[in-house]
């Protein structure tokens, strides 16, 4: 078979780019064994390469089109958008992804697309991606389906059949949000074949255990985005809605993308705005704070505190509110209360759990497992008779922690150190 | 000062194992192994040959290995790095490992720390490896791909690219120690070649190559810049993630190297 590499280059540079604002790229969480000495597997996901901005490139990332029946504001798709049209063949994508695969440079496909002519029939192309990549290539590495809003409860059973993970972007955080510069798509069009995955993943695991033989379905789970930036949200409507999409959607992830301007519209950012990729940042270390800290989120975020401190991160901001937790004996204390140490990550965590079983732990040995100092010691106690004496208030802390540490955004707040200084 | 015992070995993880074996039957509470060639003497201490003994290897590494499966994959990977002198110190630790299972996971234990961090090291050269081997179609079909890690990490990767790549035949060429793994459907074995033709790495084409390789090459290429943000451009981080010294493998680096 020949291939017209320069029309299917012209293709992949706009529906690559078209494609490039979706910022999961990953490719972790599956189990999907090489079946049959075929080609492939999923299982931990590998970071193949690394755009200039620094992001992964785990996938082939792609939409299968750029044609769309919406205009959704924020979206450089949108119908309204003076720009290159383009469409793969189907075909042409599995060539894509088994040539791209077999080289070693991803771990499989994550497709989406514009709506073209209504949502069944979009989801029904994606679908069909991926049954062809399953069925006819014997194909067993990564596949991430979008789902469509409004596609039908059938089409979503026929995804999880074939792919790893689902996804649908609600984008808008907030609902009034969404009628502003979504006015086409319904609140309930995106729920919709969410619920329906989230169905179908707890059928099937209930039937596996009766069955072992029973098929994977989307065994990587779900994820969804938010655009941050575009509507004037705060940190707190970002971060509930987050909460409530992992509470009642069983999501795996929520992903964070700051808004990168791509619209004149008067209703968002102005072209040229800075991409608030330092908010993006605290949302995500306040999203891990949930997710294996133990945190709730009303800890974090509430009517008093709508919205996270940019200077500092989110957990030594909660413990910067929160002294009367602190210091904490890390010889003593149990492994919740060790999470909550500002600059102790899980996995100094599970070092010391282990480490203390032998001796009593001091600074050096702390230093040298990884812990930051800087921060950690206004907190706690160890096996010294040196430790901070002074009663320091939080902002005297706060001030300290600062002047001894050099953040890659620090130069975005600078300006608001002198306050401390 | 008690002079300590020197045991010469081959330079293969199951001469060392030997030289273990050999430590631990005459009940040295340390031992200074050495590879042949680096081999220095100390002033005064006494010197053994150690022959290497596949029986005696396996021994060690299932006493280990009962011991605990962490510790003895620690043990491998640290090996592989290659680091002088850590032979001694690798002594050591199995020493306190046979003592106590549970010693595995004391950080706070100098060596025990000093290993884990060295196996962690060869570890991520390994996950590097697995990710950034880039495969081209040679004219005979086999898909082919140049490496030079910092590490002796071919052994540890050769089970992931078996298990994923099963239905296509391959070879992975370490350029710095001259070894290979080739697969041709069946199974995986070691070869050497003569690569000196420039069978090259992704700066020059090279006539083994099929035409169409570098159609894909050029849309994988494309790829790479098309899906990069201008607006959250991040060099630093890119090139902490991609260290400069893997580009001249990478086929959407090259115009960079």
């Amino acid at each position: 078979m020949s291939m017209d590499f320069n029309r299917i280059k012209e293709k992949l540079n706009i529906l690559a780019d078209a494609a490039k604002y979706d910022v999961s790229c990953s490719s972790s969480g599956s189990n999907r064994k090489n079946t049959n000495k075929g080609l492939g597997n999923a299982s931990n996901g590998i970071c193949h390469s690394y755009s200039e901005d620094g992001r992964c490139i785990s996938l082939l990332k792609i939409l299968l089109t750029n044609h769309c029946i919406y205009d959704c504001a924020y979206c450089v798709t949108r119908k309204s958008n003076d720009i290159k049209r383009a469409a793969f063949k189907i075909q042409e994508v599995v060539d894509l992804t088994i040539n791209f695969y077999r080289r070693n440079y991803i771990e499989g496909l994550f497709l989406s697309s514009g709506i073209f002519k209504d949502p069944d029939y979009t989801m029904e192309r994606l679908i069909a991606v991926a049954k062809k990549l399953r069925l006819e290539e014997n194909f067993n590495g990564y596949i991430h389906l979008k789902s469509i809003p409004g596609a039908s409860d059938e089409l979503m059973y026929e995804a999880g059949l074939y792919a790893d993970r689902l996804s649908v972007n609600i984008e808008i955080p907030t609902v009034s949000g969404l009628k502003l510069l979504a006015p086409d798509k319904k609140h309930e069009d995106f729920a919709k074949p969410m619920l329906k995955v989230k169905n179908e993943i707890i059928r099937f695991k209930e039937e596996r255990k009766l069955l072992k033989s029973t098929p994977k379905y989307a065994p990587a789970g779900q994820s969804t985005q938010m655009i941050v930036g575009a509507t004037g949200e705060s940190d707190k409507d970002v971060m509930y809605s987050a909460n409530h999409f992992y509470k009642n959607f069983h999501m795996k992830r929520v992903y964070y993308s700051g808004y990168v301007p791509v619209s004149n519209d008067n209703r968002l950012p102005s072209i040229g705005t800075q991409v608030p990729m330092l908010r993006e940042n605290r949302l995500y270390q306040t999203d891990w704070l949930l997710r294996f800290y133990g945190f709730s989120v009303q800890e974090l975020l509430n009517a008093e505190y709508p919205n996270l401190d940019m200077d500092v991160d989110p957990k030594l901001s909660w413990a910067l509110r929160n002294m009367q937790h602190f210091p904490v004996d890390v010889n003593k204390a149990d492994i919740s209360v060790l999470a909550r140490i500002p600059g102790v990550g899980m996995t100094s965590v599970h070092k010391i759990m282990k480490a203390r079983k032998f001796r009593k732990l001091d600074w050096d040995h702390l230093k040298k497992m990884g812990v930051a100092l800087n921060r950690a010691k206004y907190f706690i106690l160890c096996d010294s008779r040196h430790w901070e004496r002074r009663d320091l208030d939080p902002q005297r802390i706060k001030g300290l922690i600062l002047s001894t540490s050099y953040g890659k955004f620090r130069p975005q707040y600078s300006n608001q150190l002198s306050l401390f200084n | 000062m008690t002079a300590t015992k020197t045991f010469i070995y081959d330079g293969s993880f199951n001469g060392f194992l030997t030289a273990v074996f050999a430590g631990f039957e005459q009940k040295l509470p340390f031992a200074d192994i050495q590879k042949e060639r680096l081999a220095q003497n100390g002033l005064f201490s006494e010197t053994e040959t150690i022959f290497t003994n596949i029986e005696l290897a396996k021994r060690v590494w299932n006493g280990i290995n009962g011991r605990s499966n962490s510790a003895i994959k620690n043990i491998y990977f640290s090996f592989l790095s290659g680091e002088k002198n850590l032979e001694p110190l690798l002594y050591q630790y199995i020493r306190k490992i046979m003592g106590s299972k549970h010693v595995a996971s004391d950080f706070s234990d100098a060596c025990i720390l000093k290993i884990s961090q060295t196996a962690q090291k060869v570890h991520r050269e390994k996950h590097r490896m697995e990710a950034f081997v880039r495969f081209q179609l040679t004219k005979d079909g086999i898909y082919f791909a140049n490496i030079e890690p910092d590490f002796d990490v071919l052994p540890l990767i050769s089970k992931h690219f078996k298990e994923r790549y099963a239905d296509q035949p391959w070879i992975i060429y370490d350029l710095k120690r001259n070894y290979g793994l080739y697969y041709d459907l069946h199974g995986v074995e070691i070869i050497t070649m003569d690569l000196s033709n420039g069978f090259g790495n992704s700066i020059q084409k090279s006539v083994a190559m099929t035409n169409e390789e570098y159609d894909y090459q050029d849309l994988w290429n494309n790829y790479f810049k098309s899906t990069n943000i201008k607006s959250r451009i991040n060099k630093k981080l890119h090139s902490q993630h991609i260290p400069k010294r893997y580009w001249k493998y990478l086929s959407e680096k090259k115009e960079a190297v």
